[in-house]
């Protein structure tokens, strides 16, 4: 099916599909909730060791692609996906695919920040001692201190690791989740509107992680904001009623946008 | 709450909206009063329920005690010498105590008079000596005074709660009112704590019934109950919320637990008639039936608090949990369940509480029996505390009802622990997210 789609699908960017070695690829995905069809024969290349922002009007479907990346999706009922989505080459969908090892894989940051409401030790860990990754104590500690100190957060508490996280701020809070995916050394982070429930200071600190962290991992966010499309990412799609319109280099998206509508959007007539 | 007490703050710049503004502060503070209402009428009903049970019940931390000079003659507990235990159960301690009652009112004489004079000590009283004898055995040919309970009448006629003599219904003829002086005034009628009624089970005569049989029966049935609803109703409603898909079966399943928790009590104690006695043939009057029985009753009703606990459950606590890989179950056992465990137990403790004041169901199981013995295992011949006050209300005698309302104030003891307990609990497991 596949074979097919590929080679039907051309009117999308050739340039980008073709030069850049995919960490995840999707090809004719459709995506239905019951009977409404949320996402319309999605195609994207996502290359490793990128930032690639997905961004357009709200209800288009860029959340739902995100979540179907790490199959969040299967928790929703009624909700079916078809067409090929594969991580480096393994399709994500196919019946040996072992959910839970695929989302220590694949990392999420949510929305909201939603600590567990447990220690600032305790979230950061969980991840490493579900999965085994620490033969013991001193090891998770280890664990635990890289992670933050990845997620820029461990100065700030390293003298309260043992209270709960819900005391934390915001920004904190939101830099503990990103601590707590990044703990069992994932190799995409997914991030579904990571500052949207956050001020602009701790905004610029999530911002500025971001681009740190894609040294080590591949990034895809979700963001309504463009500034921060522009701000953190090098590639961009845009999502539009279910389709991707559009997607490149972000800063041919934003200053030449090849389709009518991307250009109606980035300049606020759309959304 | 709005700043209802401060005057019009200039918002509403017309009279429009000024008078609406204090039609609305009037509402408001109309709405507040329906509420006083409300919770002041209820606590008035609490109050007179109470004063009622505690006003009636208050007395029966006193027990009248008579004070007997008594010879624990050897030619009458154990001629032989031996001291064998089976002599000593079988003595003829009844001799003992007309003897000492003889020895205070020697000028009492004549079939009828002895009787009458026989009639002020409990007629259990002999168990009593029988027990200080056991317990020493080198009482035998010694003197001793005894204090020993004196008869239910005896008992509500020094209370006050009976009359007696010329103006009484007979129950304390005039001589034995007499004689009661008597011994007042010598310093061998005395009113002590009633330590019977806290340590023996039931039995015929009322100054020698006691809770504690009932009490341990409720006991046993209740951990029983507990130990049965609240695992089968935490694992189906973890089931039905986390796992099971969500379709015609399922919805099935849920149509009948609601309806299962709305089935008369009774239905569930003719089940365990039938299943349990009948073709199971467990024992009769046994808290491990009462238990089952109140378990099946209790556990809808724990599912469904369980169920609405785990809902309560905030969905990004779960996605957070499944984005690092947990698997469902470990979202479960390490964040859902903690999170719903204050709401589950007080669902559970709300089921025990109802367990615990039941006796419809458990009448059918034999659980009404008349059980002197106080119960040592779950599968002993027990009753349960409502079973008891039900039992007591129901009895002649007029000290049955001091009992019964005493067993009332048990009951609501036994309720407010279990409560406190659960408050404890929930206080440990509490979280804020």
């Amino acid at each position: 099916m596949s074979l097919n789609a590929l080679n039907m699908r051309t009117d999308t960017d050739p340039m980008a599909t073709a030069n850049i070695a995919a960490k995840i690829r999707a090809v004719g995905v459709d995506v239905h909730y019951h009977d409404k069809q949320a996402l319309f024969q999605v195609d994207l290349t996502i290359p490793a060791n990128t930032v690639t922002a997905l961004i357009g009007p709200s209800g288009c479907g860029k959340s739902t692609f995100l979540r179907c990346l790490n199959r969040m999706n299967d928790i929703i009922d009624g909700c079916r996906i078809s067409g090929a989505l594969t991580l480096d080459g393994r399709d994500l969908y196919a019946p040996d695919i072992d959910v839970v090892a695929l989302r220590a894989r694949v990392g999420m940051v949510f929305q909201k920040p939603n600590p567990f409401p447990k220690s600032i030790y305790e979230n950061v860990a969980f991840g490493p001692h579900i999965h085994g990754l620490a033969d013991d104590r001193a090891a998770l500690d280890h664990i635990v201190e890289t992670s933050l100190r990845r997620a820029g957060l461990f100065d700030e508490v390293s003298d309260r690791l043992h209270d709960t996280a819900t005391s934390l701020s915001g920004g904190q809070q939101q830099r503990l989740c990103i601590a707590r995916a990044i703990a069992v050394e994932p190799e995409v982070i997914l991030m579904d509107e990571p500052c949207s429930a956050l001020d602009p200071i701790a905004t610029a600190k999530v911002e500025e992680l971001i681009d740190e962290l894609r040294q080590r991992y591949t990034i895809v966010i979700v963001t309504h904001s463009m500034q921060q499309a522009a701000r953190v990412s090098q590639r961009t799609a845009f999502f539009h009623l279910g389709e991707v319109v559009e997607d490149g280099e972000t800063a041919q998206i934003f200053t030449d946008p090849r389709d009518e509508r991307t250009q109606a959007y980035i300049t606020g007539r759309i959304g | 709450m709005t700043d209802s007490s401060k005057p019009d703050t200039g918002i509403g710049h017309d009279k429009f909206t000024s008078q609406r503004l204090r039609r609305r502060h009037r509402a408001e503070r109309r709405f507040r009063l329906y509420g006083v209402m409300a919770v002041a009428l209820s606590l008035c009903c609490l109050t007179a329920l109470f004063s009622s049970v505690f006003s009636k019940a208050y007395t029966i931390f006193g027990q009248t005690e008579i004070a007997l000079d008594i010879q624990f003659d050897q030619a009458v507990i154990d001629p032989s010498g031996k001291r064998q235990r089976k002599a000593l159960i079988g003595a003829d301690y009844g001799a003992l105590i007309k003897a000492g009652l003889g020895a205070s009112f020697p000028q009492v004489s004549g079939r009828r008079d002895k009787r009458a004079l026989r009639q002020l000590v409990s007629s259990g009283a002999v168990y009593e000596l029988q027990e200080l004898v056991l317990q020493d055995p080198n009482l035998v040919d010694r003197h001793k005074r005894v204090w020993l309970a004196a008869a239910d009448d005896v008992d509500m006629y020094r209370k006050g709660l009976i009359a007696g003599g010329a103006q009484g219904n007979g129950r304390i003829s005039a001589k034995q009112a007499a004689w009661l002086d008597d011994l007042a005034r010598r310093g061998q009628l005395e009113r002590h704590f009633n330590w019977r009624f806290f340590t023996s089970g039931d039995s015929r005569e009322p100054e020698q019934a006691g809770i504690l049989g009932a009490a341990v029966g409720s006991l046993l049935t209740l951990l029983i109950c507990l130990a049965l609803a609240f695992p089968l109703g935490v694992m189906s409603a973890v089931y039905l919320e986390e796992f099971a898909p969500r379709n015609r079966w399922t919805d099935l399943i849920e149509v009948n637990i609601n309806n299962l928790a709305a089935v008369p009590s009774i239905v569930f104690g003719l089940l365990g008639l039938s299943v349990l006695l009948g073709t199971l043939a467990l024992p009769r009057s046994a808290p491990l039936v009462g238990g089952i029985v109140l378990a099946l009753m209790t556990l809808p009703t724990v599912i469904i608090a369980a169920r609405a606990a785990l809902q309560a459950v905030p969905p990004s606590i779960r996605e957070a949990a499944l984005g690092v890989g947990a698997s469902t179950q470990q979202v479960v056992w390490h964040h859902v369940l903690p999170l719903a465990m204050p709401g589950i137990l007080t669902g559970t403790i709300i089921g025990m509480a109802r367990a615990l004041g039941e006796t419809a169901p458990l009448l059918m199981i034999g659980m009404v029996a008349f059980i002197v013995d106080i119960p040592t295992g779950p599968t002993d011949p027990a009753t349960v505390l409502p079973v008891q006050i039900f039992l007591w209300a129901d009895a002649p005698e007029r000290a049955f009802a001091e009992r019964a309302a005493a067993a009332i104030i048990v009951l609501l003891a036994f309720l407010i622990t279990m409560n406190l307990g659960a408050v404890l609990l929930r206080r440990r497991f509490e979280q804020r997210w």
